[in-house]
């Protein structure tokens, strides 16, 4: 069986691909909550944290008020990794690790 | 007479070539770009222009061509060019029979079921390394949907989580930037990849047949009508493979298509660099599902998934089988008549192929009509999209139908026998 399935190989990639492939989309949408803010009332500021109570995001008046700078600077290094993984990325193709 | 024949059947080789690269980008278009079509974060025609554009530079950032064809798979030492023409049209009939049936199926097992087809008839058994088969071939056929469903799944899982309460034109209109720019990292990735195979496959039919040294560089011109003619074909789009991929597995928005790019293109790149080589389409399709089973509250049509995993298995035997066909006939006519019989063969089936699309065509115009097994009542429209024949393909309808008359028949056969028993107990 384990001529027919390179099990590290396998495992690498499932585990290199949970981190990047998930964890990209997460740090963009992070950023774009930082930059965003959520409605108005009780914005968590802790990520992963959300208040409890789902509030469907039309309901209301939304005001995007500016980001505080805090906010504002987590919001660039979040998109700053996001957009530092794609350029790797191009490396990679252009230097033909393919 | 000899060198005539030589000729002609290099120069049938390199087009054929040509043509698969062509089938390449027109089949594999929805990979990178279903999604944001789908989503609509992209116009359908700018989606395509923009992974043509893409596929075409990606043709030329990387010249590192893998000069081989199906390495480790079949004996190199059988591999002549008639073999490689029969497996080249097995690859080409393959691709176009699933891109008229709207199943994103994988290019290069294409090609390597036309090869191992071609080889069989060729040599026999001895000639097929039936170890490589399976563990190049059927084994990351069924690896590469897991590990992109999990991927993806997780993915779009923290992305909705984390999106939860930003209003929704704001995450809408990040996250269409975001889609845009993952799929054309997955486009750029195809392009790179998948034009080099047809490069490598004309380079070596050029050293066969003496018309480069053997250890000659890809000509220029190889590269530019390789790029060229996937490029061309990514341009026309395979609407129909566009169409079950984004609109026909899940409904997506643009923080699933977000994540599911992303993660196509990250499982794409690291199983390459881990040596852990996964076909592009199975990882785009795997991501499309794992964007449905990780966002909260969507729908996945598994139905349609299964349909495709069938085809993905039988995509090896059934390529192999027109190859190896193909093999049998050349050899059986013989010389150039029998390289010209095939050529042939190939036109014939590939404009019958295009005839029978023209009857329920998919284009950009309708490419994101709601899909029709929840609406029910349009069962042409299912036809077109997937192809089915006869009774599979108003499957659906009934299916829908019978579920609400049951339900009725039931209530009604309880009304009927409620009175009958209150009649026997008074």
């Amino acid at each position: 069986m384990s001529d027919f399935i390179e099990w590290g190989a396998l495992g690498q990639v499932l585990v290199a691909g949970l981190i990047v492939g998930a964890g990209i989309p997460a740090l963009f949408a992070l950023g774009l909550r930082l930059l965003a803010g959520t409605t108005t009332e009780q914005a968590p500021a802790a990520p992963g944290a959300p208040a409890a109570g789902e509030r469907p995001a039309s309901a209301g008046a939304v005001s995007i008020g500016r980001p505080t700078p805090a906010r504002l600077a987590g919001a660039i290094v979040c998109l700053g990794v996001v957009v530092g993984a794609v350029a790797f990325g191009l490396v990679f193709l252009v230097s033909g690790g393919h | 007479m000899d060198v005539v024949t030589e000729t002609l059947l290099l120069a049938l080789v390199v087009v054929t070539a040509l043509a698969f690269d062509f089938t390449n980008g027109f089949h594999d278009t929805g990979n990178a770009m279903a999604t944001s079509i789908a989503t609509r974060a992209l116009k359908p025609k700018t989606a395509v222009l923009l992974s043509a554009v893409l596929n075409l530079v990606g043709a030329f950032l990387s010249l590192a061509v893998a000069a081989t064809i199906a390495k480790g798979i079949v004996d190199a030492g059988v591999v002549t060019l008639p073999v490689v023409l029969a497996g080249l049209v097995g690859g080409i009939v393959w691709n176009l029979i699933t891109w008229l049936f709207g199943i994103p199926s994988s290019s290069s097992h294409a090609l390597v079921g036309g090869m191992v087809g071609a080889v069989l008839a060729a040599v026999g058994t001895s000639g097929v390394l039936w170890t490589g088969v399976v563990s190049k071939v059927l084994v990351p056929a069924l690896v590469a949907p897991l590990v992109a469903i999990a991927v993806a799944g997780a993915g779009t899982w923290l992305v909705a989580r984390l999106t939860r309460g930003v209003p929704q034109e704001v995450s809408n209109r990040g996250f269409r930037w975001g889609q845009i720019g993952s799929a054309s990292l997955v486009s750029l990735a195809h392009g790179t990849n998948d034009a080099q195979k047809s490069m490598g496959i004309i380079l070596l039919a050029l050293i066969a047949g003496g018309a480069v040294p053997a250890d000659s560089g890809v000509p220029f011109w190889v590269i530019l009508s390789c790029a060229l003619a996937m490029a061309a074909g990514t341009y026309l789009g395979g609407w129909r493979v566009i169409r079950t991929l984004g609109k026909g597995l899940v409904e997506i928005d643009t923080r699933q298509g977000m994540a599911a790019e992303t993660s196509s293109a990250a499982v794409i790149l690291l199983s390459s660099h881990f040596g852990f080589s996964l076909s592009t389409t199975h990882v785009a399709t795997g991501s499309v599902l794992g964007s449905g089973v990780g966002m909260p509250g969507a729908k996945v049509r598994w139905g349609v998934a299964s349909r495709m995993f069938v085809a993905w298995l039988i995509t090896l035997p059934a390529a192999g089988l027109v190859g190896a066909l193909c093999h049998w006939m050349e050899s059986a006519i013989g010389g150039a008549a029998g390289t010209i019989a095939v050529f042939v063969v190939l036109i014939a089936s590939s404009a019958a192929i295009w005839l029978a699309s023209r009857r329920k065509p998919v284009d950009h115009t309708n490419v994101n009509e709601a899909w029709d097994e929840e609406k029910g009542a349009t069962v042409e429209a299912v036809a077109a999209t997937t192809g089915e024949a006869g009774g599979e393909r108003v499957a659906p309808v009934p299916a829908a139908a019978t579920a609400s008359s049951v339900g009725a028949a039931i209530e009604s056969v309880g009304t009927v026998s409620v009175p009958a028993q209150g009649s026997v107990q008074s």
